[in-house]
C-alpha cells in the first residue's frame, strides 16, 4: 500500500534495492513494474530502454538533472530518504518538477514518516511509502497539518501575499 | 510592530496543534525519541541537563508590553519564575515539562508569537539592529524585510532539513550592530547611486568551530529580489553543503571548498529560473508590511532637556547612566534606553517573572508600549521622551535594569554553559558572575571603556567569543573545565576573529588575567583609546608576555563547588538565576 493523491491504495511497483557493493552494470533487473536505482538506469541504459515497465529511484546524492533525456519516459520517479533528516531529496523533487517538467507520479521512498509529508507534498511529491513498521492510515493525516503557506512552491505557484488580499485581522 | 492577520493566526494555530499531537505520540511511545529530537528541535525544545527547555522566537528582536506580559506569565506558570534572553534576541525557558509545551505554545499563538524553527537544522530567527527605526545611523529600516524574510522562511517545505542551522542577520545602518558578518547570510540594506533600496548580501559567516568572517556575494540585489536570491543560496547549500560531518556541515564549510566565484556561480546559476518570477516582492506587499512599521506619534520636541542635563551635573550615577545606558536618537528629543540584564550576581540575560512585568510597563509608560531585547542580551525601550530620563532612570534602578555597564567589561555576552546545557564543556554564568564581583566598580569600569568580553561554555560559541575584545571559550581538559582566553576579536564594520593568547587556565585564574590584559591595556592606550584599538595597534604579544611571565594563582575559592560534583546533579534548592550559584 501506498498513498496516493492523498489516499491509501494498492501498489504494484516494486522497488529494486541492491546490495550496496553490488556493481550497477550486473545488477539484474527482474521483469516486471520495476523501480531501479537511477545508477542501475544509467549503466543499463542501452538494454534497459527496450522496457516500458520502468520506474528510476535517486539517491539524495544523484544529480535529476542527469535524467533529463529521459525523464519523459518515466512515469514514476522516486527519491529514497535513507534517513527523513537528509533534506537534499526535498530540493531533488522541487528539481524535478519546477526545471525539468516530471509530471509522472513522484514518490518518497525510504525513511518516509507522517511528520514529514507535508513539506514533501509541497515541493512536488504526490506519493509516498511511509516505512513499513508504521501505520499508513495514521500517516496519511500528516497531509493536511497546515491549511495556509507563505511560500510559493510547486503546489502553490504564487507566494501567500500574491494568493491573497492580505490584512485582514481577526478570524 | 508586526500584527498578525487572519493567516498568520492560523499557521500559528495550526502549528500549536501539530505540535502538541507531536508531542502526545512521543508520550505515548508512537514516536520514537530519535524521530521526535528533531520535531521538537524545530519547535525549540532542547532536553537539557536536568529539564526540557523551551526556546521562543522574538522576531527580530521586537516585543510588545501583552508579550512580555506572556513572558512574565510563562515564568510563572510553567518555569521557575524567570526567563533567559539569547544573543539571538530570543529568549528561553529552562525548566519546563514537555508536556506543557503545547499548553505553552496556545499561550503565545495569543499574542501573535510561537517557537517555529528556533533551533534545528533549518533557517532560524532572522536577528536584527536593535535600533532600527530610530538609529541616527540609519539608512533604510531592515524590520519591514526582516518579516516578509521571516515569513518566507517559515515552514518553508523546501529547507526544512539542512545540513546544520542557517541563520540571517540583517542592518539597514552605517554601523553594523546585527554582527551580520558572522551569520550564514548577512544583509545590509543599502542604496544605490540612484537612491534605489537594495542589499549587500554577504554569505558564509559564522563562528563555531571555525570562525569565518563573511564574504560578500553580490554587492546589490534590489529589494524585490532579496527572497529569490537567498533562496537560491540556500538551494545550493541544500544540495551540496557536507552531511558527512557535522562540524563540516555549515554554509561557510561549503564557501570556502567551492570558492566564493564558483559559489557565486552556482547562486546565479540557480536564480536565473526564479528571477523576477512570483516570488518577486511586490511594493504593495512591501508597502503593507512597512505600514507596521511606521513611527510612532512623536511629539515636537527641543534637541535636549534643560532638566536632564541640569540633573547630569548634580547627579555622578544618573550621568554614568546617561553616558552609558542611552543612545541617541533620530528624533529630536527622543532617546533610545538600554535596560542592563547585566546587574552583578544575576545571569547575564536572566529576568524575573517579576521584572518582565515591570518592563512591560515601562514600555507602556515610556516608550510606546513596545521593547526589543538585544544581541548582546539586554532589553531597550526605544523611544522614550528626554524630559523622562531622570523618571525612567529611577524606576529602572528600583527593578534593578539601571546598572551603568552598558559596552562595559561587565556587560558580559554569556550562554548558558555548563549549568543548563548539555553541549557545554565548562560553566560560563557563574564565571561571568564571579567577573562581575571581582571588577565591581563603576569608576574602574567606565574608566577602562568599551569592551566586549564573551564567554562560551563550548566551541558552539553561542556567546560569540570569538568577537569579543576578550573571549573566553570553555574547553574539556581530562574532563575538567578549562578556559581559553582570545584577544582582538570584534563584531561591526570592522569585524574580526580574536586570537588565542596561549595555553588555558581555570576557573580560578580567570579574573587574574583579565585584570593583566587590562594592566597591559592602560599601561599602552592612547588617551581614550579603546581596548580593542590598543590590541589593534600594538598587537597580541605584549597581552600574552604579560599574563604568561609570572604564574597565575588559581583562586579555587571563586569556581565555587567542585565541577565533578556537578555532574551528578544538584543535591540542593536551586535559586532562581541559576541552580549552581
Amino acid at each position: 500500500m501506498i498513498i496516493k493523491n492523498k489516499a491509501v491504495v494498492a501498489d504494484d511497483w516494486t522497488v529494486l534495492r541492491p546490495d550496496y557493493n553490488d556493481n550497477p552494470k550486473q545488477v539484474v533487473v527482474p521483469s516486471g513494474k520495476i523501480i531501479v536505482p537511477f545508477d542501475v538506469w544509467q549503466a543499463q541504459r542501452e538494454s534497459l530502454l527496450a522496457r516500458t515497465d520502468l520506474g528510476v529511484w535517486f539517491k539524495s546524492c544523484d544529480r535529476p538533472e542527469e535524467l533529463q533525456e529521459d525523464i519523459a519516459r518515466f512515469s514514476v520517479i522516486a527519491v529514497d530518504f535513507s534517513k527523513f533528516a537528509d533534506g537534499r531529496g526535498y530540493t531533488i523533487a522541487y528539481m524535478l518538477r519546477e526545471r525539468l517538467g516530471y509530471k509522472g507520479e513522484l514518490r518518497a521512498i525510504g525513511d518516509v514518516l507522517r511528520d514529514q509529508l507535508f513539506y514533501l507534498q509541497r515541493v512536488g511529491f504526490d506519493a509516498f511509502a511511509p516505512r513499513a513498521d508504521k501505520d499508513i492510515n495514521e500517516a496519511v493525516k500528516g497531509l493536511s497539518d497546515f491549511s495556509v503557506t507563505y511560500q510559493a512552491s510547486n503546489d502553490e505557484k504564487l507566494p501567500l501575499f500574491r494568493r491573497v488580499h492580505r490584512g485582514v485581522v481577526n478570524e | 510592530m508586526y500584527r498578525y492577520d487572519q493567516y498568520d493566526h492560523r499557521i500559528v494555530a495550526e502549528r500549536a496543534a501539530q505540535f502538541r499531537d507531536q508531542v502526545s505520540r512521543r508520550l505515548s511511545g508512537e514516536l520514537s525519541e530519535d524521530e521526535f529530537r528533531i520535531l521538537r528541535l524545530q519547535n525549540g525544545v532542547y532536553m537539557q541537563i536536568h529539564a526540557y527547555m523551551l526556546r521562543i522566537a522574538v522576531p527580530y528582536g521586537l516585543l510588545s508590553a501583552a508579550q512580555v506580559r506572556k513572558f512574565a506569565h510563562i515564568a510563572r506558570k510553567y518555569d521557575r519564575d524567570y526567563g533567559h534572553f539569547t544573543t539571538r534576541q530570543n529568549i528561553q525557558f529552562n525548566w519546563v515539562k514537555l508536556q506543557d509545551t503545547p499548553d505553552i505554545l496556545d499561550e503565545l499563538a495569543s499574542v501573535e508569537m510561537h517557537a517555529i524553527q528556533t533551533s534545528g537544522n533549518c533557517i532560524r530567527n532572522i536577528t536584527c539592529d536593535e535600533f532600527a527605526g530610530v538609529a541616527q545611523d540609519e539608512i533604510v529600516d531592515p524590520r519591514p524585510y526582516a518579516e516578509i524574510l521571516r515569513q518566507w522562511s517559515t515552514f518553508h517545505p523546501e529547507f526544512g532539513y539542512l545540513p546544520r542551522k542557517f541563520k540571517f542577520a540583517i542592518t539597514g545602518a552605517a554601523n553594523d550592530r546585527a554582527a551580520i558578518a558572522v551569520h550564514d547570510i548577512g544583509l545590509a540594506v543599502v542604496k544605490n547611486a540612484n537612491g534605489e533600496v537594495g542589499f549587500r548580501v554577504l554569505v558564509g559567516g559564522g563562528l563555531g568551530r571555525t570562525p569565518v568572517i563573511g564574504t560578500e556575494i553580490c554587492d546589490f540585489v534590489p529589494w524585490q529580489d532579496v527572497i529569490t536570491y537567498v533562496e537560491s543560496i540556500v538551494r545550493v547549500y541544500n544540495q551540496y553543503g557536507r552531511r558527512d560531518n557535522l562540524y563540516k556541515a555549515r554554509i561557510k564549510i561549503l564557501v570556502k571548498a567551492l570558492g566564493i566565484e564558483e559559489f557565486r556561480r552556482q547562486v546565479e546559476a540557480d536564480w536565473e529560473f526564479t528571477r523576477g518570477g512570483p516570488c518577486t516582492i511586490t511594493t504593495e506587499e512591501l508597502n503593507r508590511v512597512s505600514a507596521f512599521f511606521d513611527a510612532p506619534a512623536y511629539e515636537t520636541l527641543p534637541v535636549a532637556d534643560a532638566s536632564v542635563v541640569a540633573f547630569q551635573d548634580e547627579n555622578k550615577a544618573f550621568a554614568n547612566w546617561m553616558q552609558r545606558n542611552v543612545k541617541s536618537h533620530k528624533v529630536s528629543g527622543y532617546a533610545s534606553v538600554v535596560l542592563s540584564l547585566k546587574k552583578t550576581g544575576v545571569a547575564p540575560g536572566d529576568v524575573t517573572s517579576a521584572q518582565l512585568d515591570a518592563a512591560a510597563q515601562l514600555a507602556e509608560r515610556f516608550s510606546f508600549g513596545e521593547l526589543r531585547v538585544t544581541h548582546m542580551q539586554n532589553l531597550v525601550l526605544a523611544d522614550v521622551k528626554q524630559s523622562d530620563l531622570a523618571e525612567l532612570w529611577q524606576a529602572a534602578k528600583q527593578l534593578g535594569f539601571a546598572t551603568p555597564n552598558i559596552g562595559l567589561l561587565t556587560d558580559v555576552i554569556c550562554c548558558p554553559g555548563g549549568d543548563f546545557c548539555a553541549l557545554a564543556n565548562a560553566r560560563s554564568i557563574p564565571l561571568a558572575k564571579a567577573i562581575a564581583e571581582c571588577f565591581d566598580d563603576i569608576d574602574f569600569l567606565h574608566d577602562i571603556g568599551e569592551i566586549d568580553l564573551n564567554i562560551s561554555g563550548c566551541v558552539n560559541a553561542c556567546a560569540h567569543h570569538h568577537i569579543g575584545h576578550i573571549g573566553i571559550l570553555g574547553v574539556d581538559k581530562d574532563g575538567h573545565e578549562w578556559y581559553q582566553v582570545s584577544i582582538g576579536g570584534a563584531q561591526g564594520n570592522k569585524g574580526s576573529i580574536g586570537r588565542v593568547i596561549g595555553r588555558s587556565f581555570s576557573f580560578g585564574q580567570v579574573p587574574e588575567v583579565l585584570a593583566r590584559l587590562l594592566q597591559v591595556y592602560v599601561q599602552h592606550r592612547y588617551d581614550d583609546e579603546r581596548f580593542i584599538d590598543t590590541v589593534r595597534r600594538i598587537g597580541c604579544e605584549p597581552f600574552k608576555a604579560y599574563v604568561y611571565e609570572t604564574p597565575v594563582e588559581d583562586d579555587k575559592a571563586l569556581a565555587g563547588v567542585e565541577y565533578e560534583l556537578l555532574k551528578v546533579g544538584v543535591p540542593y534548592d536551586m535559586p532562581y538565576y541559576s541552580p549552581r550559584f
